[in-house]
């Protein structure tokens, strides 16, 4: 970046959209239409795109590492599975933000444990938290039905209007839009003055309070945030599954998202994204490729991934969009990879 | 052109368009698919392989055309994670179009595949889950396993009658554990035994040692003990570390403990161990010594309980699509399912009609050598056992 730009020009520049994140909304729109016999596959990816983007916004804009972000997810979904169940909240799109907001309540609560610790503990804290939580889910089985998973979930028709169907269409659809109304309103957070104190306290704790940034504060906020968002990716899940079981809490979850976040790169809120695409598809390919042994090419793959690096890759994959534009001078097309590395 | 040939021509155009519709439709039913759901990878992986074994032996034996049909097996891992099973079943029978759905590992697979069977139509054959109620998750359900109630309440009529009094439960904390739980209790405290220490130890927590000790100070004169298969091996490890098998507490339970495919790496603690269960290795027809050994010349390894569910689940299709004449629609199939009888490798068995569960014998055994390798030798049958979660409603 050049030195003489104000930070107010920064913000807004990194702001605008580039015609990169339009094509991978297109795409996302066109999937729709092209993968019409995989939307099941595409609803996972969605909900899962949208969970590494909620533990994106910890990692990659605020520093806080988690592996027990599964807690959320898990709360999210168990929410969303009781109240369909008993018949509380009987609308789907009302029942996601109940469930939000139960997580969001977690969220803020254990917020205070969580950044008190250096790296390491967070670490700990977070996945004593996720374990804690699947515990209690499988102690009062009476409600949660225990490891068998909430029985006879149905969820009805989105605003009355739209019924899950057999193929996984609506189901689809649906993830995707609140994916994205949720993406755009995580990118007006971070691309705020808010945002960019976050990432000041990243880069430096100390000199951020020293320019008087609320650095608690802010860590709590956001991790509230990122709370909220895990909970509703948590109550598509259930949504879109009609299934809430312990798994939903288990470390495995916390640690994929991680994975996801090592494939697609933090602090850009596209990593998650487009880790959960590469995840998920390597995952569906390896798998029905050889059943037993796929988790030996997937990890094969993440060690190879690590070895040659990201930014290699990219620059690689994005050469041609990059010369592409070059030539007919638009402005850099970087907004995918700005920023990428952290 | 004449009135007639006008109709004539209709007439031709509409057979024509017929004769494409029912092309279309033969060649569309010259397979049958299969969609073979299994946790091929984590914690359950050996009963996935197992019933993949199993039916690729069977399709070996049997050849993979039945009724004009071809026969072709998706396997599918579903790591025994009911998200993953449900996804693949709806995928299965969308986009590959089976005819029907077969494995699940475990009870929450089963049940989370449940309402698809129902709304698609397609029969679910569960080749291991061992919960009673499963069956009644949809009509288009049929097992070809066990129920632990089956084997739960012979145990507990068992150990009345030969004289143990007090007894310690170690159970695994999920449906089908619940299941063995509650069946044991109803028959042995019926019959004046009593239930001194209950424990149920978290099925994902292999670490059995804490909850051994503590059925060690409760002095029982038989621990009941219900693990899923798989961690059998685990247990009697830690059983003889703690030293339970000098102390005299004998193990009872539904034979899940004592899986065929563990039992010979567990030693000479295992010996004396009474369990009811509708398979054993050991048992002694023809048949099953044919089928021994066959999967030991083809996997190098001994048939479990999984397996032979498996086994006679491939069978099940088989034969179901004999009896409709190649026929492999849903309601055809399932009814053809119902009341079908046969000699399994684990003896003689049948689908119960009503209730689309498996009746068969089970049978008492007690581990002891042959031939060098340990062997549930069976001593005592109960022949053609109902379910019983379902017949006492």
């Amino acid at each position: 970046m050049n030195a003489d730009r104000t930070v107010g020009e920064f913000a807004l520049n990194r702001s605008r959209w580039g015609w990169s994140e339009m094509v991978f909304w297109l795409l996302a729109v066109a999937s729709i239409f092209v993968f019409s016999d995989r939307y099941l596959i595409l609803t996972e990816i969605a909900w899962l795109g949208l969970f590494a983007m909620s533990l994106d916004l910890i990692l990659g804009y605020a520093g806080i590492v988690s592996l027990g972000h599964a807690a959320f997810f898990g709360v999210g979904a168990y929410t969303a599975g009781l109240l369909a169940v008993h018949g509380i909240v009987k609308e789907p799109i009302l029942a996601l933000l109940v469930a939000g907001l139960a997580a969001t309540v977690l969220g803020f609560v254990t917020s205070f444990l969580v950044i008190r610790g250096s790296e390491l503990s967070q670490l700990m804290v977070t996945l004593g938290i996720a374990l804690l939580l699947r515990e209690l889910a499988n102690k009062f089985s009476n409600i949660t039905g225990g490891f068998d998973g909430l029985q006879g979930i149905s969820i009805d028709p989105i605003l009355g209007l739209f019924a899950f169907d057999l193929f996984g269409k609506v189901g689809y659809i649906y993830c995707l839009v609140v994916l994205f109304v949720l993406f755009l309103l995580a990118r007006r957070i971070v691309n705020s003055p808010f945002g960019l104190s976050l990432r000041a306290i990243r880069n430096n704790p100390l000199r951020a309070a020293a320019v008087g940034i609320p650095v608690n504060r802010r860590l709590v906020a956001v991790y509230t945030l990122s709370a909220f968002y895990a909970g509703i990716a948590g109550a598509l899940f259930t949504q879109t599954t009609a299934l809430a079981s312990l798994d939903v809490f288990s470390f495995d979850r916390s640690a994929d998202l991680l994975l996801v976040l090592v494939i697609g790169g933090t602090g850009y809120l596209y990593g998650g994204l487009i880790g959960a695409v590469v995840f998920r598809i390597l995952q569906d390919l390896f798998s029905s490729w050889t059943p037993q042994f796929w988790q030996f090419w997937i990890g094969l793959v993440l060690v190879l991934i690590v070895l040659i690096g990201r930014e290699r890759m990219y620059r690689g994959v994005m050469w041609l969009p990059r010369n592409f534009a070059r030539r007919f001078g638009k402005t850099k097309p970087a907004a995918m990879s700005d920023g990428g590395a952290s | 052109m004449s009135i007639r040939t006008k109709t004539l021509l209709q007439v031709a155009a509409g057979a024509a368009l017929a004769g494409t519709f029912a092309f279309t439709a033969a060649q569309a039913q010259e397979t049958v698919k299969i969609g073979l759901i299994v946790p091929m990878t984590g914690g359950q992986a050996s009963t996935g392989k197992q019933i993949d074994n199993a039916v690729k032996l069977y399709m070996q034996q049997h050849g993979d055309t039945v009724a004009g049909k071809k026969i072709e097996v998706i396997l599918k891992d579903d790591a025994a994670v009911p998200d993953n099973t449900k996804r693949l079943a709806q995928e299965l029978i969308v986009n590959d179009k089976v005819n029907i759905i077969a494995g699940f590992g475990v009870t929450p697979a089963a049940f989370a595949a449940a309402p698809l069977a129902t709304q698609a139509k397609v029969p679910e054959v569960v080749m291991a889950a061992g919960t009673s109620v499963i069956t009644e998750r949809s009509p288009y359900i049929v097992r070809t396993s066990f129920t632990l109630a089956q084997s739960s309440t012979i145990i507990g009529d068992w150990a009345v009658k030969n004289g143990i009094k007090k007894v310690a439960t170690l159970t695994s904390d999920y449906a089908p554990g619940n299941d063995a739980l509650q069946f044991f209790k109803e028959h042995f405290t019926a019959g004046g035994g009593q239930i001194v220490e209950e424990v149920k130890v978290p099925l994902s927590n292999p670490d059995f040692a804490p909850f051994l000790q503590r059925m060690k100070d409760a002095k029982p004169d038989a621990m009941f003990v219900f693990v899923p298969a798989g961690q059998g091996g685990n247990f009697m490890k830690q059983y003889a570390e703690r030293g339970l098998d000098k102390s005299g507490i004998k193990v009872i339970g539904p034979g899940d403990v004592m899986d065929d495919d563990l039992l010979n790496g567990m030693g000479d603690s295992a010996l004396g161990a009474v369990t009811a269960h509708m398979y054993s290795a050991a048992h002694p027809s023809q048949l099953n010594k044919d089928f021994v050994a066959a999967y030991k010349k083809a996997y190098n390894q001994r048939p479990g309980f999984m397996a032979v569910g498996g086994y006679d689940g491939i069978h099940l299709v088989y034969e179901a699509l004999k009896k409709t004449g190649g026929k492999a629609d849903g309601d055809s199939l399932i009814a053809a399912m119902k009341g079908m009888k046969w000699e399994s490798p684990r003896g003689p068995i049948s689908i119960d009609p009503e209730t689309r569960d498996i009746v068969q014998n089970i049978y008492v055994r007690k581990v002891e050598k042959k031939d060098g390798e340990l062997y549930n030798i069976e001593f005592a049958t109960f022949e053609a056992v109902k379910d019983p979660g379902k017949t006492k409603k």
